[in-house]
């Protein structure tokens, strides 16, 4: 494990984070209450909790650079920068969604900010971020791709066949290891033979950063030497970000496995909280903070208001973008 | 009368080398086609299929570990980033290994995301049986993708075919998988000594190799050969075999084989693989379902045996129809 050296955030541009992260957490409440009356088909994987590892990392991306994430996509599609209400759209299924309702919650996708999709298969999209840093090689743009995916995804084989392959040509690529200790229903050391994720960095000839993935400020760090090290064509590395899934796996999972005490330990060190207090040693009022928090809220909710009165797509529509013609 | 003929120049050449020149004309015309997979460059491939590439393209060509989901899925990725990679699958047998990449990603990218994106991804794999590689490296692997909307399929079965429909997929816009197989590579052909657009064969247009009167043949790859080597054994019987090569499974090009029944009435498909879940099937199903009324007898399906491709050459050679087999059934429905 690697020593990151912290950088400076300056307190407008921790703002901004706090902003997005409030913005995530309020989409995500919409959408647990939408779960709950049925407004959505299928399932769906919460982010809460989790928000200062999506923020922090695309914080430190510029315009060019991509991103792939899970079908807990919500939070990283967003804080790339997809527009909210298209987002609640593709959620609800409307024609005016990001997807035009052909995916919903897991696959959000909005390549016009660089966010190349949420995708539903454990594992599926750490290939492709290295296709992507690929072709930034190739074309020497400079642009690097950040791929997150969850400790569950450590145990498939893409995650061997990505890390090597971006290992051994170099690419810029981000593997961002949102540890939330929980593969579905089960806790990492039931599955996870050594569970130090971080260790694995090493096998694939690159480093391993672990960070506190609940403090925006340090994700922020580890990304922005993550990056500088991919541009400057030194090859991928490793981030290992240790957070926690504040409710269950999907809708269906009330999460009664998780013992005592925990989810409450975790809740005191909620990302939005660990933020306020850095906001607060910067001089940033409370007041100022819950205007924040409130004017996150209603943006939402406004948002939120616009995609349940859009249309829905028609049923000739499901024939529409199979085929490039 | 007087014509005056300018072909250009033509240089002999087999279906294993085609496959390299196809490739190069292609990285030579546009320099957004990429090129990845095991042992392509340095090696020259592991049927000598891609030899010289790397060293003329550099570092367009790459080399992979044995990664068949990292090839697919980079592959995948380069594609949104504007490039327009070639992978390849050095067995269509192992495309298995990668299946997740091929139809969950791949074929559904676009779909899913919209119609947001182009994945103008071209897969080449080394496909069918024949060559006595055993039950893992044999399998003609075409009809594993055929329930699976997103990918266009094509199956060439001459050198010039190889060189057009190579050249074409790399073109095309969609995610294309192409099947070259191994049992062909000693085949000879012609292609232009340089690159010639006119070449180009289009994906989704059948070819009809044999025109006939009394039954028509559709086959593909070494079936088309043997179904044209049964056409021969009825043309001494006094029957004549119409024989189609459809060359593009998806999308299937039904009029031509619908143009050929209005004038045979009688259909025989020739399928490498087993018989169920297969384009043979499919288009039996079809034309019995929507030209019920040009048919003069039963539409016959002839393929392979529903057990893995055996090794030894006895077994492996009974699994594959052959063309006495095709000629035999020809004529019980001749006289049906």
């Amino acid at each position: 494990m690697t020593a990151v050296q912290t950088e400076t955030v300056t307190r407008d541009r921790l703002l901004e984070m706090q902003r997005r992260m409030c913005e995530i957490r309020a989409f995500e409440d919409i959408v647990k209450d939408w779960f709950s009356r049925a407004l959505v088909r299928g399932s769906t994987h919460l982010y809460q909790g989790q928000e200062a590892v999506a923020v922090g990392i695309t914080s430190a991306l510029r315009r060019g650079d991509t991103t792939t994430c899970t079908y807990r996509g919500h939070g990283t599609v967003l804080a790339q920068g997809a527009p909210l209400d298209r987002s609640f759209g593709e959620i609800l299924g409307k024609a005016n969604g990001l997807c035009g309702g052909k995916g919903g919650s897991m696959h959000l996708a909005d390549l016009s900010v660089g966010a190349l999709g949420s995708f539903a298969i454990v594992g599926a999209h750490l290939p492709i971020s290295v296709g992507a840093a690929w072709a930034s090689q190739l074309l020497g743009t400079g642009a690097v791709s950040a791929t997150f995916f969850g400790d569950g995804a450590a145990n498939i084989g893409t995650f061997h066949e990505a890390l090597n392959l971006a290992g051994v040509w170099k690419l810029p690529v981000l593997f961002v290891l949102e540890n939330n200790l929980y593969g579905e229903y089960s806790p990492i050391t039931t599955t996870t033979a050594n569970p130090e994720l971080v260790d694995r960095a090493a096998a694939y000839g690159m480093p391993g950063l672990r960070v506190d993935g609940n403090d925006v400020v340090a994700v922020f760090d580890a990304a922005a030497s993550a990056v500088a090290r991919g541009r400057s064509g030194q090859g991928p590395t490793l981030i290992e970000a240790m957070t926690y899934r504040q409710s269950g796996h999907s809708r269906s999972d009330p999460a009664k496995y998780r013992p005592a005490g925990e989810l409450e330990g975790w809740l005191a060190r909620d990302p939005l909280t660990v933020a306020e207090r850095r906001l607060h040693d910067m001089g940033v009022e409370t007041a100022e903070l819950d205007r924040l928090r409130a004017d996150a809220e209603a943006k939402v909710r406004r948002a939120a208001e616009r995609a349940l009165s859009w249309p829905e797509p028609r049923p000739e529509d499901r024939f529409e973008d199979l085929w490039v013609h | 009368m007087t014509t005056t003929m300018t072909a250009a120049a033509t240089v002999d050449i087999n279906y294993r080398k085609v496959i390299a020149r196809a490739l190069a004309d292609e990285l030579a015309t546009d320099t957004k086609v990429v090129f990845l997979g095991e042992d392509v460059g340095a090696a020259g491939g592991a049927f000598k299929s891609t030899e010289g590439l790397k060293q003329r393209f550099g570092d367009r060509v790459r080399d992979t570990p044995i990664s068949e989901q990292a090839i697919i899925g980079a592959a995948v990725g380069a594609a949104l980033m504007g490039l327009r990679p070639v992978a390849e699958i050095m067995f269509a047998d192992f495309a298995g290994v990668c299946f997740d990449q091929l139809v969950n990603t791949l074929a559904k990218y676009r779909y899913t995301s919209g119609g947001q994106a182009r994945v103008p991804v071209t897969v080449r794999m080394a496909n069918g049986a024949g060559a006595g590689f055993g039950p893992q490296h044999s399998q003609p692997a075409e009809n594993w993708f055929l329930n699976i909307p997103g990918l266009k399929i094509v199956v060439p079965g001459t050198v010039e075919d190889m060189y057009g429909l190579l050249r074409s997929a790399i073109r095309d816009d969609n995610p294309v998988l192409v099947f070259e197989h191994k049992n062909l590579f000693a085949l000879k052909g012609r292609v232009p000594a340089e690159p010639d657009d006119a070449y180009l064969v289009p994906i989704g247009e059948a070819d009809v190799v044999r025109t006939g009167q009394d039954v028509t043949i559709v086959a593909t790859q070494q079936m088309r050969h043997r179904a044209l080597e049964a056409a021969d054994q009825l043309a001494a019987t006094g029957v004549t075999a119409e024989v189609i090569d459809p060359r593009t499974l998806v999308p299937f090009d039904l009029k031509t084989v619908v143009q050929s029944l209005r004038k045979t009435s009688r259909l025989v498909v020739v399928q490498e693989g087993p018989p169920d879940g297969g384009w043979g099937a499919t288009l039996i199903a079809s034309i019995s379902s929507h030209h019920f009324e040009l048919l003069d007898a039963p539409p016959t399906l002839i393929a392979s045996d529903p057990v893995p491709v055996p090794y030894s050459t006895p077994m492996e050679d009974a699994w594959l129809p052959d063309a006495s087999r095709i000629a035999a059934v020809v004529l019980q429905l001749v006289r049906f």
